[in-house]
């Protein structure tokens, strides 16, 4: 029995062996548990507020309470829904540059992802002048990986790209398409303006069933595709040296993670607009919840999907889009893990 | 002394000397600096949507007549431009130099720092919820915002009791402003009268002001560039580190609140006057750094002769590439300025930030 210095969970089964440590397991356990809660308070809310129960019974199907059907399972699921679809691939994007960047604001916010995306949106609805969510969407992708793609090009040197020429290349390249965005802003009409500026915010808003069911088909698609690329970038966090000593491709890997980082981000963008700071966030809570050493990426997709509930119910309730809230929490919360970080360094120092 | 702290604090910084090593060869750039502005002001005035003869701008100048249409135009809507021009360039760029020195962070700009965002969020406010409009009533917003964000983010980089260091800094300026954009944001999409007033606003530019209004706020751009001038030796020593500059009779705690009050007084007003305008504190002073080397005294008396010219340099490219003057000159600032901020983070390590 080895000791790993935390009490574990082991399963070895043959070909099919694990090692979780138990308090992750509570801690997932704990968050799917408080998710799902939130969610069923959630669908009870709105104009037409329903008991608990009548949203359980509807949730369930038991009894023939077709009303609470009906504004349950119809109206009000889907957001909620795309709210916990959505917070999972952020999550799990955040998880991924945080790991490859080996910093915590090792985000697709930070690197200019969102801004792009922006442009791309803008471009097509007002240059092309098209509203329809699909051009919409496409216009987004595009911006967006472009924009990622330049900025990390941007970042390499000698094959090597460290995080914190990644960070400003992110703030500069982020800082003109954002003065370009404003500047496409004026030759439009304030409500098509208007328009462009609340899909800038990222907001869950009128998004439905069809919707929903290509964007989960998709994130289960860069699930399975996870899977594979999540054990390499375990070893990647041993230091490249010890990665290759272990047989990991490491420039394969790392392209890979990259890649499929951006791709989940992208998903999200498409959907709902780039909502901001939940990847930069919830890897740092999940991390701070589990305790664990290194990358946790089960814990901060569920955390990823319970802050972006909470940010969705809160901007029902206040009538903004869900970016907004997200952005104003995860400003603050990032100001907080700044202090915090700033407090332990001095410690260390001493 | 002072030439023996500066002598230090070039080997200290092992910082380049620059082009210009000799105090004769400074001075006479600094005047064709100065004559290039004058130029650059002339073609300001000369350059539009319509042209306009020499001797047409000289009566317009001299012998104003408000019956002939190019003499309002003129005298209404050039002169204004150039002169808010004028007055701003040397508040963006001075700032800029301020905030680089003070940090002694290359990659500083009030921008990145966090400053205009506190600028434009008070400014939402007052213009969405409190219904000011005029910008002579919420250029004090623009202070007040802009101060408060200067001590805020200071404030938490210099946490756990060590220096400020400049990453931490910059992180400090992109946390803050990043929850300030998002309250911003949301006043912003409540109101559709404040989105449209704000989302011209937004981008920086200097035209469509009224002379008046930008002559009543120039003594506070005068004042913010009288101090930051006066701190120019102190910040020399400042760079040997702050126990050897007290040692060498710089009071520390004073220069800090001096330069915050700057920073805060130049960079407030020129956003309420201009809007948002980035990368011409961050690119200025390094483009002189890099012709007269570290000296803050020279830095901060060319950066405020070289920036307005190169805010009217960039405004009448704006102008020339369209001619209803929507491209503003914010925009041009950051395109011309990006490549700037890339080179910069390319070209040095990280430990040299």
């Amino acid at each position: 029995m080895i000791d790993h210095g935390y009490r574990t969970v082991q399963v070895r089964r043959g070909r099919l062996s694990g090692l979780w440590s138990t308090r992750s397991l509570v801690v997932c356990t704990g968050l799917v548990a408080v998710t799902f809660l939130l969610m069923v308070v959630s669908l009870g809310m709105g104009t037409y507020p329903l008991a608990f129960d009548r949203v359980l019974g509807a949730l369930l199907g038991v009894g023939d309470d077709s009303q609470a059907r009906l504004l349950v399972v119809g109206w009000r699921l889907p957001r909620a829904l795309f709210a916990i679809v959505c917070g999972i691939a952020l999550g799990l994007s955040g998880a991924i540059f945080q790991s490859l960047t080996r910093n915590p604001l090792g985000s697709p916010d930070i690197i200019g992802f969102s801004s792009g995306s922006y442009t791309g949106a803008i471009v097509v609805m007002l240059v092309i002048g098209s509203t329809r969510y699909l051009e919409i969407a496409a216009g987004s992708l595009i911006g967006g990986c472009l924009t990622a793609a330049v900025v990390y090009l941007l970042a390499v040197r000698g094959r090597t790209v460290q995080p914190f020429r990644l960070i400003i290349m992110g703030i500069g390249v982020g800082a003109v398409l954002s003065s370009l965005n404003s500047t496409l802003m004026l030759f439009v009409n304030v409500d098509t303006a208007m328009l462009a500026a609340v899909w800038a915010a990222g907001s869950l808003n009128g998004l439905g069933y069809e919707q929903l069911r290509p964007t989960v088909l998709i994130l289960v698609l860069f699930l399975a595709l996870l899977a594979f690329v999540a054990p390499r970038m375990r070893q990647l966090e041993l230091g490249d040296d010890a990665a290759q000593a272990l047989g990991t491709r490491t420039g394969r890997a790392r392209s890979g993670a990259v890649v499929l980082g951006v791709a989940l981000t992208a998903l999200v963008t498409a959907a709902a607009g780039p909502i901001s700071f939940v990847a930069l966030a919830a890897p740092q809570i999940a991390r701070r919840l589990v305790r664990g050493p290194g990358l946790a990426l089960v814990p901060s997709a569920l955390v990823g999907a319970l802050v972006l509930l909470a940010s969705d119910v809160l901007a029902q309730r206040l009538g903004f889009p869900v970016g907004v809230v997200t952005a104003t929490l995860g400003g603050a919360y990032l100001a907080w893990l700044l202090a915090d970080e700033f407090r332990a360094q001095a410690s260390r120092r001493k | 002394m002072s030439t023996l702290v500066t002598s230090q604090a070039q080997e200290d910084r092992s910082a380049p000397a620059g082009l210009a090593r000799g105090n004769g060869l400074r001075s006479l750039g600094l005047l064709a600096a100065t004559g290039v502005l004058l130029a650059v002001t002339v073609l300001s005035i000369g350059v539009g949507a319509r042209a306009i003869s020499a001797s047409t701008i000289w009566h317009a100048l001299t012998a104003y007549d408000n019956r002939i249409d190019e003499h309002v135009m003129i005298l209404e809507l050039r002169v204004p431009r150039t002169v808010t021009g004028l007055i701003v360039g040397p508040a963006l760029g001075l700032c800029g130099a301020l905030i680089q020195a003070f940090t002694r962070n290359p990659l500083a700009d009030p921008g990145i720092l966090g400053v205009n965002a506190g600028a434009t969020f008070a400014v939402t406010v007052a213009v969405g919820l409190l219904g000011v409009t005029a910008p002579l009533n919420y250029v004090w917003f623009a202070l007040a915002g802009a101060g408060a964000v200067t001590v805020l983010v200071y404030l938490l980089g210099s946490i756990g009791g060590t220096q400020a260091t400049p990453g931490k800094l910059t992180l400090a300026g992109v946390a803050i402003s990043a929850a300030l954009g998002g309250v911003t944001t949301a006043l912003i999409l409540s109101n559709r009268d404040t989105f449209d007033d704000l989302r011209f606003w937004g981008v920086g530019s200097i035209g469509g002001r009224r002379l008046d209004v930008t002559l009543a706020l120039a003594p506070l751009i005068l004042i913010g560039v009288l101090i930051g001038l006066a701190c120019a030796r102190a910040l020399n020593s400042l760079a040997l580190g702050n126990e050897l500059a007290a040692s060498l009779g710089v009071r520390v705690g004073r220069i800090r609140v001096a330069v915050v009050i700057a920073v805060t007084l130049l960079a407030g007003t020129a956003t309420a006057l201009a809007g948002p305008i980035g990368f011409v504190g961050l690119m200025v002073p390094h483009i002189v750094r890099w012709f007269i080397g570290p000296d803050q005294r020279w830095i901060f008396a060319y950066t405020v002769v070289v920036s307005p010219a190169l805010l009217l340099v960039s405004d009448i490219i704006g102008r020339i590439i369209l001619s209803s003057g929507e491209l503003r000159v914010g925009l041009v600032t950051a395109i011309v300025g990006a490549p700037v901020l890339i080179l910069l983070a390319r070209r040095r390590t990280v430990s040299g930030l």
